[in-house]
């Protein structure tokens, strides 16, 4: 079993939902990521998504844009996100996994990419660009390399799709929760039940929400849905906002301010 | 003469790319975020259809012919020819098509695939502005809503092809993320896509892209070799010796070169954007300088550094100045079929020059690169060679970077 499955084991036993922060790694410098992921750990996160950046990232809103941009501007190569995910598994015992276009994992060789990433401490691949249709490789070499592979599925999903999806995926079903870019959203769509529900009834794979989310009352809200729970430009956001100096200090106090009101409420 | 689009090829041609799921060999395919994923089998069940309805072929034909002026004329540049010293040039006109380049073909075609599709918004991106100003056009002559998307280095660059796409009723909109140039366009094109699927159609511009786009470009482009190809028998009782075209992401070469495909003595050759020259790496040389990769949704040829990050491209002419290229220009070159060579900026210029004075026609910058390689080709061959060039667009748009680099102010 997977450190990915047996995380979303042991929540699902524990009646709770996983929340799965993501991180531009080397945004806004390395340091930052170095110091943040075990504060967030500490402050409630299950799995942690790590963004290795890329120059031409079609499915994300402005902010995680600006992130990978800056990364990239900081000199965050595909080495340096090797290291950062050695350095953070010294640290600590929960999934990480990359998130990452497809190209740069295409150019390094993509066999090649799954073995670094789980000689790493890397647990799973999370690959936008990459659906059923195209992803024969990677499944083969995350296989070999003990990876999980989650796909897709979205709003416009149709019954057919959500099929490919969930017998190509493992480790968890990445549902993404409006047709549209990542970003905070003031409000998430109507039709979630019903989307979820469909997913639902053809997979035994965990669920996890991601775009859009951004505030205590969304994660409240979706918690009876699904599985896990993605949180990635709103927590950009507090970074880029955030004084140096506070950045970790403000981005723990909105995860908790994002999880204990749930907490509340539950 | 009514044909369902591509009778004639499938008749008689044994090239058959690419596959069901848009693979030309290993490249192509269809990488794509999933929320567009049912849009592009959507668009795909559509193409199919209309391709298939004699009805479709009909009013596009009808269009084509009266609207932007096709046939385009095969003219043989004497002068040019007699100048040079070696094989006959003969010029496929496409910058007589209206709005003056190529570009409107597969504008139109998409345009009407998408009044039957019964999708009311149309968003497009553009480098130099001719696709856009294209879309634009079509979009006005059948009543649809259009959105443009364009760098804001290009529009600073561009801004006549601006002034003119808003005159067409067309909103441009400025991308400032990334390098703010074509491709960056293309990115906000494709998130503007992810977010307004159900509403919206992306008509792309070039060959690239996920599939169906680079087969549904190419066969809304292939009007042209097939007219080339009917017009040379014609006029010249044979097929041409060389097929030459300039390659950005490729859609005025697949256009011109498809059709010739199965006809193994026709050479077939591609010129691409050697910038200020390959060996200084500001260039727009893909398939010369490149290596395989995927970008906005297709595998092929790109140009890219060593950690899998897409570079920034040069190029005096803006539309060939994109990282990528369409994926069966890949497969072509990976089968030997078609070669590709790269033309500089200075030597795009002497090309442009030439054909200003020797055959009183001002080319797109693009199409100077493909003149500029015929220049130096022809004086290697014998008179009775034909070289058949695609003129894929006119010049004016370029007059102001063209006199820039001449040290003339306009303005």
């Amino acid at each position: 079993m997977s450190r990915i499955a047996q995380t979303f084991a042991r929540l699902k036993a524990e009646g709770k939902t996983a929340f799965m922060p993501f991180v531009t790694i080397g945004f806004p410098d390395l340091d930052t990521t170095a110091e943040l992921v075990p504060a967030l750990l500490d402050a409630g996160a299950n799995l942690i998504e790590l963004g290795v950046p890329f120059s031409d990232p079609i499915a994300e809103g402005p902010t995680i844009q600006r992130s990978s941009f800056k990364a990239l501007e900081n000199g965050i190569t595909l080495q340096k996100c090797f290291e950062t995910a050695r350095a953070i598994r010294a640290k600590t015992d929960a999934p990480l996994l990359f998130m990452g276009y497809y190209n740069p994992v295409f150019s390094y060789g993509v066999e090649r990419y799954a073995a670094e990433c789980a000689a790493n401490g890397i647990d799973g691949l999370i690959i936008p660009d990459l659906p059923p249709e195209e992803a024969a490789e990677a499944q083969e070499a995350c296989r070999k390399a003990g990876l999980d592979l989650p796909c897709f599925v979205a709003p416009t999903s149709t019954e057919d799709r959500i099929k490919a999806a969930v017998t190509s995926a493992s480790g968890f079903i990445y549902c993404v929760s409006l047709a549209g870019v990542t970003g905070a959203r003031s409000a998430l769509p109507e039709y979630l039940p019903t989307f979820i529900g469909k997913v639902r009834s053809q997979t035994d794979l965990p669920l996890v929400l991601g775009f859009g989310i951004s505030k205590p009352e969304h994660f409240a809200a979706v918690r009876p849905l699904v599985d896990g729970v993605i949180v990635g430009s709103a927590l950009i956001d507090v970074l880029e906002k955030a004084p140096a100096e506070e950045r970790t200090a403000q981005a723990v106090s909105f995860v908790k301010t994002l999880l204990n009101e749930n907490q509340n409420k539950s | 003469m009514v044909q369902n689009l591509n009778s004639e090829l499938s008749e008689n041609q044994s090239y058959n790319m690419p596959d069901a799921g848009g693979h030309f060999g290993t490249f192509g395919g269809k990488y794509a975020p999933e929320t567009v994923m049912p849009a592009l089998t959507e668009l795909e069940a559509a193409y199919a259809e209309a391709k298939a309805d004699p009805s479709f072929a009909a009013e596009l034909a009808d269009l084509l012919r009266h609207y932007v002026g096709r046939p385009t004329p095969l003219y043989h540049a004497r002068r040019l020819s007699a100048h040079l010293g070696g094989a006959q040039i003969y010029l496929k006109r496409e910058d007589l098509a209206h709005t003056g380049a190529h570009k409107i073909n597969n504008a139109l075609g998409q345009a009407l695939l998408v009044k039957r599709m019964g999708k009311p918004r149309i968003i497009a991106e553009t480098g130099a502005g001719q696709h856009g100003v294209a879309t634009a056009t079509a979009c006005a002559m059948l009543g649809q809503e259009c959105i443009v998307y364009m760098g804001a280095v290009d529009i600073e660059r561009q801004a006549l092809n601006v002034f003119r796409m808003k005159l067409l009723g067309a909103e441009v909109r400025p991308v400032t993320s990334g390098s703010q140039t074509l491709k960056d366009a293309i990115n906000e094109a494709i998130r503007d896509w992810v977010t307004n699927v159900q509403t919206t159609h992306y008509l792309i511009g070039s060959s690239v892209g996920m599939h169906p786009y680079p087969k549904m470009v190419r066969d809304f482009q292939a009007v042209i070799g097939q007219e080339s190809r009917r017009q040379s028998l014609e006029q010249l009782g044979r097929l041409p010796d060389y097929v030459l075209a300039c390659v950005g992401g490729g859609s005025n070469a697949i256009g011109m070169f498809y059709p010739f495909v199965d006809d193994k003595e026709v050479r077939l050759l591609g010129v691409e954007a050697g910038g200020s020259g390959v060996a200084s790496g500001k260039h727009s040389a893909t398939l010369s300088a490149g290596r395989v990769g995927v970008l906005h949704g297709s595998k092929s040829y790109l140009l890219q550094d060593e950690q899998g990050q897409v570079i920034e491209t040069h190029s005096i002419s803006a539309g060939l100045d994109y990282p990528g290229v369409g994926p069966e220009h890949s497969y072509l070159k990976s089968i030997g079929r078609a070669e590709y060579q790269a033309i500089d900026d200075q030597e795009a210029l002497e090309g442009f020059k030439l054909l200003c004075r020797f055959e009183g026609i001002i080319p797109a910058l693009e199409s100077s690169h493909a003149l500029a390689q015929a220049a130096k080709l022809a004086p290697t061959l014998s008179q009775d060679k034909i070289i058949l060039v695609n003129l894929s667009g006119r010049g004016d748009k370029d007059i102001f970077t063209v006199a820039d680099e001449f040290g003339v102010k306009l303005k």
